[in-house]
């Protein structure tokens, strides 16, 4: 009878209490600033719900007992537990979620202007500098493959290459990926004008990109998902569902797959993931030494992303004819489309004349097939 | 007088128009809005001056290269 009647007051901690401040921070810059509102409210309710105590959600069951938090080797008992076990451990949902990116992917600018994939490739510099440094903080080969990957600022790559080398980081490596990339328009900005003289951020583009047929459109997703696959053959899952998306999109016959693909499907993956991504930061998961220098680490990768990817376009503009304004480097990091938009606006800002949008989706959409190959790379290496 | 001639950089749906025939725009205000690869653009006026030809409504498709405003400086 006394079970029935338990509440979670006397349960709560500082540190659970200070999660429930954080997740209602989250919730307030997804809904007041407009911050990545599809990201951050989601997480931010589920860091909510989790940090209230004796909930079950994330509970397993290990050796016939149930333990509140999540574990790996455990039976989940939880509705997100389970969710998170089937749906995410199990790697469908990251992949799924590429299909739907895929479908609402527009690949003509890089089509029209292939050395932007030379940007997306430049901006993956970041991950391979925070695996070292991780590396040399005294993280494992794995552990540091999973927090580097954090630099190339996609959510899903990152999850699925976390749980692959080092699970017990899955909350602490998403739950980074995931703020980072709704806090491009915050941290990149800085690292852009650093790097930039005002005169650079200044440089004009043509607005028009070359005409893109609908062969070259068509060809596009099936020639890359053979040379990538081929390459690095564990790119297969991301890389397989991203060019099946892109086709569905642009083939031109399954219109009705790929608006499902790009739409319903793909906001259902996103409110599944979203919520166990927020409930994967309990107090006693989130608030430790560990996770906290994995979100640290993330926010390093990150920023040096950004500045290679500046740099790499500076130094194509000493060979380069028609200068390229170096801003566009910076949305080789693989954020769709905030990074791009970032440059958009600080484009504008530097000079109303520039539209810099279509220019910086080549380099943003490589960087996405960039991050997929650079986590391929790693399982092929360690996994 | 010279004249400019602003012309779309992207093709998208316009979603408001902020100025009309015969404003005076500064460097840098916002023309109107596009509404292109899921977001909402601005155009911005590329002088200053005074706006002598739009002719833009709400929900209208373009193209690429199709005027935004004649603005005279």
């Amino acid at each position: 009878m006394l079970g029935f009647f338990e509440t979670g007051v006397g349960s709560l901690t500082w540190g659970s209490i200070a999660m429930l401040i954080i997740g209602g921070v989250l919730l307030y810059l997804g809904i007041a600033k407009k911050m990545e509102p599809l990201l951050l409210v989601p997480i931010g309710f589920g860091v909510i719900l989790i940090n209230l105590p004796l909930g079950g959600l994330m509970a397993c069951i290990i050796e016939g007992k149930v333990v509140e938090a999540y574990a790996i080797g455990g039976e989940p008992a939880g509705l997100i537990s389970r969710i998170f076990r089937y749906g995410l451990a199990w790697e469908i949902i990251p992949c799924l979620i590429f299909l739907g990116l895929g479908a609402m992917t527009d690949f003509g600018p890089l089509i029209a202007n292939p050395k932007t994939l030379i940007l997306g490739a430049g901006a993956q510099f970041g991950v391979y500098f925070a695996f070292f440094v991780a590396l040399l903080l005294g993280f494992s080969i794995q552990e540091a493959c999973s927090i580097g990957i954090i630099g190339g600022a996609d959510g899903p790559t990152t999850i699925y290459l976390t749980n692959r080398l080092a699970p017990h980081f899955i909350g602490a490596t998403a739950v980074a990926a995931y703020t980072y990339m709704a806090l491009v328009p915050i941290i990149q900005p800085p690292v852009i004008k650093l790097l930039t003289t005002k005169k650079e951020r200044e440089i004009y583009m043509k607005p028009q990109l070359r005409p893109v047929s609908k062969t070259e459109k068509i060809l596009f997703p099936v020639m890359a998902a053979i040379i990538i696959i081929l390459l690095v053959p564990k790119s297969a899952p991301l890389i397989g569902m991203f060019m099946f998306g892109n086709l569905l999109f642009v083939c031109g016959v399954t219109d009705r797959l790929a608006d499902t693909a790009a739409n319903a499907f793909m906001n259902i993956l996103t409110i599944l993931l979203g919520l166990c991504v927020g409930c994967f930061m309990s107090a006693e998961t989130f608030l430790r030494v560990d996770s906290l220098l994995v979100f640290a680490l993330g926010v390093v990768a990150f920023a040096t992303s950004t500045a290679f990817g500046v740099s790499l376009a500076k130094l194509m503009n000493l060979f380069l004819k028609e200068k390229i304004n170096p801003m566009i480097g910076a949305a080789g990091v693989s954020a769709v489309p905030m990074a791009a938009r970032v440059v958009q606006k600080m484009g504008q800002q530097a000079n109303p004349r520039n539209f810099l949008l279509m220019h910086a989706m080549g380099p943003n959409i490589a960087g996405v097939i960039g991050t997929a190959t650079a986590a391929g790379i790693f399982l092929g290496m360690v996994g | 007088m010279a004249q400019e001639n602003v012309e779309f950089p992207i093709t998208g749906k316009i979603t408001s128009v902020n100025v009309s025939q015969g404003s005076k725009v500064e460097e840098g205000d916002i023309l109107c809005l596009l509404e292109s690869m899921k977001m909402e653009n601005p155009i911005l006026a590329p002088v200053g001056g005074t706006v002598t030809k739009l002719e833009l409504s709400v929900g209208q498709v373009v193209e690429v290269g199709d005027l935004v405003a004649i603005i005279e400086y």
